[in-house]
């Protein structure tokens, strides 16, 4: 049996076979902008709309992971991919363009490691041998879609954060490569009775908090195992929250713990407020960088823990919170 | 003098509305709704004019002389024609305002494109 | 773990720099309506127009100035360093119309600028419609009564 605990599982053989990352150009501009595969100078990213534009970030993030997989649209059995736009609209119109089985996901900014556990129960399962998880956000299609006009003149508070413009691609397969997903844990949906749409990231910061807990205990393992556990994007606010609820167990995880949102961006340099948020956030991150360092061997072991705000606007307006999910993955570097 | 007033009474209801903004974490549709609502009960008291003798565009130009002039027009029209006139008089003082915003809104976003 | 939960976010809640939000908001409002005191001034004793000539004419160049404004692309700055400073006076009732009606041009004229303009704005009609009319009727029929 695979489920070990009440949330996770055990991957035998999955791996990461390729990914690449298509970004804007505010991460470009960013601290991790080379080590991204490719970017556009604006955000209409050389398309007529915002919606247009996100979807010419996921189609070339999908193109360069089949790409640099050495593989033809054929060999990919199928594509799981998610966005935050309605209807996770972004994806299923890329995928038309293309031969291959599609499985749409959602959850909200914790979209791309859903993605990898889905990927890796169907790879390890053996139901397909290649699975391609792909994830995006734009921060004007979110804007536009949960927030203001972007020309608005309303003022956002320091605990907002920035949507990543950004698309990432990660193929899953059976056979051996140096980076290999052995374990993750499925998040639950938590509310912690929080309902400021511009606080996001310590309305996450809950469920980020349980579900590594839950990780820790269905692995009877600590922290200690890991040579890095990073937040998708808690950003700042919510990792001092992440860090106080840990500390409240009398556990300092501060020296371990980072999140993707205060990677991907310079708070100082660049107009932020809190951080970085989005599914591609976290994806972007890891994808390109965390994974990077852990075939360098400078990382041996990493727990990747996705956070998504579950917010909708027309619930919100009707007096609801909002309830956050994460959900885990572990990176592991194969000798 | 009212050049100083303008400033000072302008910037004191702005910065009210920020107040109201942070401390009851209300939204910008709040608090310009709490604002025009403001203006029309002032002027139904008679007191926005006095308000506009004193600070003229500290007065005329923020959220709450739209209520104002809305109220005013409304009870200008019903003194000529009896109830009836508050409907039919209503936007006569704000009609500049709206139409000019209609027209150079379209015309801003047929021209421009947003930069996010 | 609700509680603790709540306790947690009471205490690592950040602390909203009011007073400078406050300041920032007094100078920009306070800018804008002297300046169209200004306008108001130069209409009225430069050109020669009545005093209500001169208000709807200023009225109406703070609009246009509040869109180009929007259009450039420059509007949003203002307002993130003003807050209400740029949200309570006319022009912010300018820029609601103008940002939401820019932002759907990609839906074309009529699905998309047209029918969003006044998705923001048009709550300060309806509620000062309603104020006036309501408050309106009470103060005639008062006048009527006294």
């Amino acid at each position: 049996m695979k489920k070990v605990g009440r949330q996770s599982v055990i991957f035998d053989n999955v791996y990461v076979k390729s990914r690449a990352v298509y970004v804007g150009p505010k991460e470009y501009a960013g601290p991790l902008g080379k080590y991204f595969d490719g970017y556009f100078q604006d955000l209409y990213c050389d398309s007529k709309t915002w919606e247009k534009a996100e979807m010419n970030l996921y189609k070339c993030a999908l193109e360069k992971a089949i790409e640099k997989a050495g593989l033809v649209e054929t060999e990919v059995d199928y594509i799981i991919g998610g966005d935050l736009n309605n209807q996770i609209i972004i994806g299923s119109y890329v995928a038309r363009n293309y031969n291959i089985p599609m499985l749409g996901v959602f959850s909200a900014c914790a979209t791309s490691m859903q993605g990898i556990i889905l990927g890796g129960m169907i790879v390890d399962g053996g139901f397909g041998k290649n699975c391609l998880c792909m994830t995006s956000s734009h921060n004007a299609t979110a804007e536009k879609q949960f927030r203001y006009p972007t020309e608005y003149g309303g003022k956002k508070p320091e605990t907002a954060t920035l949507t990543v413009t950004a698309s990432g691609a990660i193929l899953l397969t059976s056979e051996p490569t140096s980076i290999q997903i052995t374990r993750a844990t499925v998040g639950k949906v938590f509310d912690p009775e929080y309902d400021d749409p511009l606080d996001l990231g310590r309305a996450m910061a809950p469920s980020a908090y349980l579900t590594i807990k839950q990780h820790f205990q269905d692995f009877d393992t600590t922290m200690d195992e890991y040579d890095l556990i990073i937040t998708g994007d808690l950003s700042y606010y919510g990792r001092e929250m992440l860090i106080s609820m840990f500390k409240d167990d009398g556990i300092d995880i501060s020296k371990k713990h980072y999140d993707c949102g205060l990677l991907i961006y310079d708070r100082e340099s660049q107009d932020v407020h809190a951080g970085g948020s989005g599914c591609a956030c976290c994806a972007a991150v890891t994808y390109s960088y965390l994974l990077k360092l852990l075939e360098e061997g400078r990382y041996n072991k990493i727990l990747v823990v996705a956070t998504g705000a579950l917010h909708n606007p027309i619930i919100s307006a009707q007096n609801e919170t909002i309830p956050g999910i994460s959900h885990a993955v572990v990176f592991e570097r194969r000798k | 003098m009212i050049f100083v007033m303008a400033f000072l009474v302008g910037g004191l209801i702005c910065m009210i509305g920020q107040l109201i903004l942070d401390i009851f974490k209300l939204l910008p549709i709040h608090l310009t709704s709490l604002f025009v609502f403001l203006g029309a009960l002032l002027d139904s008291f008679h007191l926005y004019d006095r308000l506009i003798e004193v600070a003229g565009a500290g007065a005329t130009i923020p959220i709450t002389s739209f209520g104002h002039a809305l109220t005013h027009a409304a009870l200008q029209k019903a003194s000529e024609s009896g109830v009836i006139g508050l409907a039919s008089g209503i936007f006569s003082l704000t009609a500049v305002g709206i139409t000019a915003a209609i027209i150079f809104s379209f015309f801003t976003a047929l021209i421009f494109k947003p930069r996010g | 773990m609700n509680q603790k939960i709540s306790k947690v976010m009471q205490e690592t809640k950040p602390k909203k720099p009011i007073l400078k939000n406050a300041l920032r908001a007094f100078l920009v409002g306070g800018l804008i309506c002297l300046f169209g005191q200004v306008l108001i001034f130069l209409f009225q004793k430069g050109f020669n127009f009545s005093k209500e000539e001169a208000s709807n004419i200023t009225v109406g160049l703070l609009v246009l100035i509040a869109c180009l404004l929007t259009g450039f692309g420059v509007y949003d700055r203002i307002g993130q360093f003003a807050g209400a400073g740029t949200i309570v006076p006319i022009t912010g009732f300018a820029n609601s119309m103008a940002s939401s009606a820019l932002e759907s041009k990609s839906e074309g004229i009529i699905v998309g600028i047209i029918m969003n303009m006044f998705k923001l704005a048009g709550s300060v009609i309806v509620v000062g419609v309603l104020s006036a009319y309501i408050l309106g009727l009470i103060r005639y029929l008062w006048g009527l009564i006294v």
